[in-house]
């Protein structure tokens, strides 16, 4: 038996309402696929789970806000349960094929010689007429759990008020936020501000930050950029903001110290680089969600992963563990920005990188004052971790590697 | 006529037709067969004997050239009718219609008005086959700059041809040709009708009929067998098919949440698709079941009497299509 658990998504989340489930019990689930979507401060996240199973039962109702860490379902089944769960049931349970069971017990037990349930199914939407969603969001109920009379079997109109009557009915838990209050899928301007504010204060309180610039000299990068995108349609182009990107995640394979968690008085480096990428959001607002393993990926894949975060960013559908999984987190301001930014670090995080807008400048070449793409390229660190030499390191790594494009 | 017996909509028609030719000096009918003959549904019979050849013209088989004829009466100032046997023959002056009368308003920059009238008799069930018995007013409905009338009821066979001749754009008259000898009911207090609103024949609560023309009859009929059942169908008759009324028809479906659009024509690029999408568009939160179309089979109207009945909008059809919205089939 196992417990699928409210994660924290960010430093400074201490409990997130439960919007929607996206399973039920009976429902396979394997590593990676979305189970349900929690609103938090940063709006509404898809959660992934990370075990192989089956959902047993729902522990939480949609609406209820839940502590950071509060089991939301339990799961059984699978092979993890198997080799994991079954040893422990053993002194209760005696008999064999245990792990046989226990995968086919929250099936339906009309059919327990049936098929294995299929993987990745999502739960046949319940057929609601219009009408009668309507009348279920104004009655708060949900119309997904009655029986329909409707053609088809639909839940209709008077399906809704009839089941609103019964005292025992599928009203939503009392606990539940007000219509008015509840955040609709996407962003919450003002709580969004005050995460911000809740971040950046601890930040600004807890981190003693330095801060180092340094300016780039882009030319070869961008001459690269241009060759490279000449002949491709614009949606397969790389913008520079990849190559900054890549540059910096590279850059700090070798000063790992800049990578990871400053966690109950310590530094934890991080086993991978995630790169939050900061994301202004419009209308106001930003969030960080992370690439994983960016100083892995190739170029083009990068672009995409980056094209595709930011859309999702904006739309309202980022995922749990990108919201919790970076380790560093690089910000560029890109073409109407400043020239440079100095940054404010992300707890539990001990780095911020950034970058400027890249202007042409005057640049010393061989003696002469030539005029050069320049981006100055700054980082925000924390004193607790390292100091100012190490730092430097870093930003001189992300020069030489913007120096040879083709190598990123 | 009056008093001798129930009136019928050919009546209707005809009398309708006695009153603009004697109040109105521009008024003049041209068609095939509608003067010694007394038009083949009857319905001008006895108007040549009355008002004599020059207002009432005979005109050879060729539909494309009297109704252009109509169309430059129309624009010097006179008011002409023009009788086209059947809609399936009004395709041979389908170029006057769409490329003259409907554009002449736009084209001349509102320097000619067309104030045309065009009749003509539409649908099936009289056993006269797929050449004389198919419903083409939904396609005369997809054209700007005309009006299409559809009386389904004699008030409307008799009342809507005097604002049709008052309209400075071209109007067309569809008669089903199985109202012809309907008797009613009919109320005698009205004397005057719109040509521009839909309207509620009965008023229910569970289901929305919206129908016009020949269909008419069979959605009451419906709507009878439904309340023996309890349940309460309102009935609408568009009346016109352009400009369509849809806040009638969305009025009703709001109060409703369910419709089921009956009309006699293919189902397919019909007006009761337009009807449908109209809902869709505009009213789709206050549904409460699938909207769903009683049409025609897609095939030419059969010749064989048991063959063309199936391939029509039945009784049967309309309560079977409303009680499965309603969960009750």
């Amino acid at each position: 038996m196992r417990e699928f658990r409210m994660p924290a998504l960010g430093a400074d989340m201490e409990s997130g309402v439960l919007a929607q489930w996206l399973v039920k019990p009976g429902s396979a689930v394997s590593p990676g696929d979305i189970v349900c979507v929690v609103e938090t401060q940063k709006g509404a996240i898809e959660v992934e789970i990370f075990e192989d199973g089956v959902i047993e039962e729902i522990l939480v109702e949609p609406g209820t806000e839940v502590p950071v860490g509060q089991p939301l379902a339990r799961l059984d089944g699978g092979p993890a349960a198997a080799q994991g769960a079954a040893p422990e049931l053993k002194p209760m349970e005696p008999q064999a094929g245990r792990p046989a069971d226990v995968q086919a017990a929250p099936r339906s037990p009309a059919a327990p010689a049936g098929p294995p349930p299929e993987p990745r199914a999502r739960p046949a939407r319940a057929l609601v007429t219009p009408a009668a969603r309507r009348r279920a969001a104004e009655l708060d109920v949900d119309p997904e759990t009655m029986t329909g009379t409707g053609i088809d079997g639909s839940v209709t109109l008077a399906d809704v008020e009839v089941a609103a009557r019964r005292p025992e009915s599928v009203k939503r838990p009392p606990q539940e936020l007000a219509p008015e209050a509840r955040p609709a899928r996407g962003f919450d301007k003002s709580a969004m501000r005050a995460a911000i504010a809740a971040a950046m204060q601890r930040s600004k309180r807890e981190i003693p930050h330095y801060y180092l610039g340094q300016a780039i000299d882009f030319s070869a990068a961008q001459g690269w950029l241009e060759a490279r995108n000449a002949d491709l349609p614009p949606a397969s182009r790389l913008m520079p903001a990849v190559l900054l990107l890549k540059a910096a995640a590279l850059s700090l394979r070798a000063v790992p110290d800049l990578n990871g968690h400053f966690v109950d008085g310590a530094f934890r480096p991080g086993k991978d680089i995630n790169v939050g990428w900061v994301v202004a959001l419009r209308g106001g607002g930003l969030v960080a969600p992370a690439i994983n393993g960016v100083d892995r990926l190739p170029l083009p894949d990068l672009m995409s992963a980056l094209r595709d975060l930011v859309q999702r960013a904006r739309a309202g559908g980022l995922r749990a563990s990108e919201l919790s999984s970076g380790t560093v987190t690089v910000t560029s301001l890109g073409e109407r920005g400043a020239d440079r930014v100095m940054g404010v670090i992300y707890p539990p995080q001990v780095a911020v990188i950034g970058f400027g807008r890249i202007a042409s400048r005057p640049w010393v070449v061989d003696g002469q004052v030539v005029a050069r793409p320049l981006v100055d390229a700054s980082l925000a660190a924390d004193h607790r971790v390292c100091d100012g030499r190490l730092g430097g390191l870093l930003l001189a790594a992300i020069d030489r590697h913007l120096q040879k494009p083709g190598e990123l | 006529m009056t008093g001798a017996g129930p009136l019928t909509y050919r009546e209707a028609c005809r009398q309708a037709l006695i009153e603009a030719l004697e109040s109105d000096p521009r008024v003049f009918m041209m068609g095939e067969d509608i003067g010694a003959y007394g038009g083949c549904y009857a319905v001008t019979k006895g108007l040549l004997e009355q008002f004599g050849p020059e207002r009432v013209r005979d005109t050879p088989l060729a539909e494309s050239g009297f109704t252009g004829a109509g169309i430059g009466a129309a624009m010097v100032g006179m008011r002409p009718i023009v009788e086209l046997m059947t809609c399936n023959f009004s395709l041979l002056a389908l170029d006057q219609i769409m490329n003259s009368a409907a554009t002449l308003a736009h084209m001349s920059g509102g320097q000619f008005a067309v104030p045309l009238v065009i009749r003509m008799a539409t649908g099936a069930g009289r056993r006269v086959a797929a050449q004389h018995s198919h419903s083409l007013e939904g396609w005369f409905a997809h054209i700007p700059g005309v009006k299409v009338l559809a009386p389904a009821v004699i008030e409307d066979a008799r009342y809507m041809l005097g604002p049709a001749l008052a309209d400075p754009n071209p109007v067309l008259i569809f008669e089903h040709v199985m109202l012809y000898n309907d008797t009613g009911p009919h109320d005698p207090s009205v004397t005057e009708v719109d040509i521009s609103s839909a309207a509620v024949r009965r008023e229910g609560s569970d289901v929305t009929l919206v129908t016009y023309g020949g269909s008419l009859r069979k959605c009451l009929a419906a709507a009878g067998q439904l309340a023996e059942e309890r349940i309460s169908a309102d009935v609408i008759d568009l009346r016109i098919l352009r400009p369509l009324d849809s806040a009638t028809v969305l009025e009703s479906v709001r109060r409703t949440r369910r419709c089921v659009i009956v009309d006699e024509a293919w189902r397919s690029g019909s007006i009761a698709a337009e009807i449908g999408m109209r809902i869709a568009e505009e009213a789709f939160f206050d549904l409460d079941a699938p909207l769903r179309r009683v049409c025609s089979a897609e095939v030419p109207v059969p010749y064989a009497p048991a063959m063309e009945d199936a391939a029509l909008p039945q009784v049967d059809d309309i309560v079977g299509t409303v009680r499965q919205l309603l969960g009750k089939s």
